[in-house]
């Protein structure tokens, strides 16, 4: 035991470099997942046919390509294209591309719990569409839409560490660094699998307390 | 006031309205009665652009209703409607809600918007319940939540769609008596309603429908009354044999 925090106290400023990046990466593609995520949500339900289809196809193709092979074509195959990003922003980017079609059926789902009723209600005191999203749908959907959310966000901040697939010297990829050159491999992969739990905690607790306050009973 | 020239709508090849004229004049309350089915409640949501109707035409004011032109904000803005299932916004207060029109739609400032909804909300009787939400509220206090919203866009008519049909039965009377003295203020109303006394003791004009046609028109005492066809007295019989 003594000898654990031995090298804890050794390890863990390295390790901490890679939560650094970790929580970069995840913060980066939660807001990037989330802003697209809606607009594709608000493309399905618009009642366009158009934006409703190109939606969809855009939500199936990226549900149907593993995560790992859009970073890679992010990284490796858009620099041919002459679009060059550097691995934080590759990264960042194609997780958030990746997650935002999960975001955006998350969004739909929640919109279209809202009863017509509302839509109706705003629809007859003059509100345009927008409006009604803006100030009758969204902030119901919102409610609606959280505690998948908080899974999703979650789940980001696990799947970051496949931002280390394209050289992002995040947490996990710290952690491997760390135990190939020390061969300490129990030591190194408990306090990442310890490091990346205390980051989750914050997050269970935020999600715990944004349903608490907007879940009950519409207060 | 709004006018209605032989409007025809139907799903699909199911024809709901078949061929409706009638008008209403500014002051007048117009009473809709009929079995459900018959088309009430769709002619009320074709006056304000909540339904499209196919054939035929329906002016308010001397503006075509027509759901997919923006002149529908209009119409909507100035004939508010009032709901079977109240549809108050959830996530908002009873003052909030009575305010959201004036000052989202129509750019009141929020002061003048407060004041005139908490008047409003007086003159429902829900002055104490202006920080509640809607799920606080009884079904009785929410529908007259939902009056104080219709009002205070400044409406020149109000369409009621069956108002009390969803209440338990001790909370109508609350709804129709802010009914009546807005019947008595001369606002022009359109009220699809089962509520026979509400009808015979308030409406200028009773609307008896049938199969989506309008089976007889008059004022309020003749139809209920004295019916002419052989269907209303039918169905009037049911409905006060029920009471």
């Amino acid at each position: 035991m003594q000898k654990f925090i031995q090298d804890a106290v050794e390890f863990l400023p390295i390790l901490f470099q890679g939560v650094k990046l970790t929580i970069l990466v995840t913060l980066g593609s939660l807001a990037l997942s989330t802003a697209l995520g809606l607009l594709w949500a608000l493309m399905r339900v618009s009642g366009i046919r158009i934006l409703d289809m190109m939606a969809r196809t855009f939500i199936n193709f990226i549900r149907g390509v593993p995560i790992i092979v859009q970073l890679f074509y992010i990284y490796f195959v858009l620099p041919e294209m002459g679009i060059a990003l550097s691995a934080l922003n590759a990264a960042i980017i194609g997780l958030g591309i990746a997650y935002s079609a999960y975001q955006a059926e998350n969004f739909r789902a929640g919109i279209e719990a809202i009863d017509k009723g509302q839509l109706e209600a705003a629809q007859s005191i003059g509100m345009g569409w927008a409006m009604t999203m803006r100030r009758v749908v969204l902030p119901q959907a919102f409610r609606i839409a959280l505690p998948p959310y908080g899974n999703t966000m979650i789940m980001m901040l696990k799947d970051s560490s496949q931002a280390s697939t394209i050289t992002v010297a995040e947490l996990a990829m710290q952690g491997k660094l760390v135990a190939a050159s020390t061969f300490k491999n129990a030591t190194v992969f408990s306090l990442v699998a310890i490091l990346y739990l205390v980051m989750c905690i914050p997050l269970f607790f935020a999600v715990n307390r944004m349903e608490k306050k907007f879940g009950s009973g519409h207060k | 006031m709004i006018e209605l020239k032989d409007v025809h709508k139907s799903y699909g090849t199911l024809e709901v309205i078949k061929g409706f004229t009638t008008s209403v004049s500014k002051g007048e309350v117009v009473c809709l009665i009929g079995p459900s089915g018959s088309g009430k409640s769709t002619i009320l949501r074709c006056i304000n652009g909540l339904e499209v109707y196919q054939k035929g035409e329906i002016n308010v004011e001397g503006q075509r209703v027509d759901a997919g032109h923006k002149s529908i904000t209009y119409i909507r803005t100035h004939v508010s409607m009032v709901f079977q299932r109240f549809n108050l916004f959830p996530h908002r207060t009873a003052l909030e809600n009575v305010i959201e029109g004036p000052i989202f739609v129509k750019g009141e400032s929020r002061a003048e918007a407060t004041e005139r909804g908490r008047h409003l909300l007086n003159r429902v009787g829900l002055s104490a319940k202006e920080n509640a939400y809607p799920t606080q509220l009884s079904g009785g206090q929410q529908q007259r939540v939902a009056i104080a919203r219709a009002l205070a866009m400044q409406p020149k008519a109000i369409l009621f769609d069956e108002p009390t049909s969803a209440l338990d039965p001790e909370l109508v009377g609350e709804v129709l008596s802010v009914m009546r003295s807005l019947a008595e203020e001369e606002m022009t109303m359109v009220v699809v309603t089962h509520e026979m006394g509400f009808a015979r003791d308030v409406a200028d004009r009773v609307l008896f429908l049938d199969g989506g046609v309008i089976v007889e028109e008059g004022a309020a005492k003749d139809v209920l009354g004295n019916p002419q066809h052989a269907r209303t007295q039918d169905f009037l019989r049911r409905v006060i044999d029920h009471v």
